[in-house]
């Protein structure tokens, strides 16, 4: 499975400036573990230390909030666009 | 300095002043020359007058919208319901992105309520001046 990951310009640093890259995996885990391999400081990012993703980090696959779907366990097809979001935040 | 439209300045002091006394927050989008074209009025997931989350399915939502007219998420408005326009340290310790665009609407007097832009990076507030004109296209 191939699929995009849209990134936020605050994580583009971490992916030598791109908008997007082509990652492989057919859940967001592996989706992540392809992204550790390529891009190991992006991965650092979407990492928490319980395994899970971090507070301040929202992911979509196909525009749709994991949170609300299967986590890290949600399933990604051939051609998903994967959004990664900066929780935004303050007080 | 950035210019921002008054029927934009009026969607954040509306949305500030309907979500009184919790605080309100939302996007803003610029088109590529950076002129701030959009607010996205948002919802505060926490509804608390003292902090706020942008609701994450909004954001997207926002997000599609500006990218289908060219445009990129280029800030965010809160306002602080009981206190100045200014960036509080949770601001600061949880402000996203560097490049953005950090509006605050000061609620302190809610019939005369102060609305102030800054940068945040690397711990650092830096005044955005902002004016409020109506020569944009």
């Amino acid at each position: 499975m191939s699929a995009t990951i849209n990134l936020p310009t605050i994580l583009r640093s971490h992916a030598g400036g791109s908008r997007t890259i082509e990652v492989a995996g057919s859940t967001v885990a592996e989706v992540f573990d392809d992204v550790a391999r390529s891009y190991p400081k992006l991965a650092e990012q979407l990492a928490s230390p319980d395994g899970g993703l971090p507070v301040f980090v929202n992911v979509f696959v196909d525009d749709e909030d994991i949170r609300y779907l299967a986590g890290l366990d949600t399933s990604v097809g051939d051609r998903s666009e994967i959004t990664i979001l900066p929780a935004v935040a303050g007080g | 300095m950035t210019a921002i439209h008054p029927q934009i300045l009026e969607a954040m002091l509306v949305h500030a002043d309907n979500c009184h006394p919790e605080e309100s927050c939302g996007l803003l989008a610029s088109d590529p020359a950076g002129a701030v074209r959009m607010a996205y009025p948002l919802t505060n997931t926490l509804r608390s007058s003292t902090n706020y989350t942008i609701e994450p399915r909004e954001h997207v939502k926002a997000l599609r919208h500006a990218e289908r007219l060219g445009w990129e998420i280029t800030g965010v408005f809160h306002s602080h319901p009981h206190t100045q326009a200014y960036p509080s340290p949770t601001d600061v310790q949880l402000a996203p992105d560097p490049e953005w665009l950090y509006v605050v609407v000061g609620l302190e007097n809610r019939s005369h309520p102060v609305v102030r832009g800054f940068r945040i990076a690397g711990g650092r507030i830096e005044e955005e001046t902002l004016t409020f004109e109506r020569n944009q296209t």
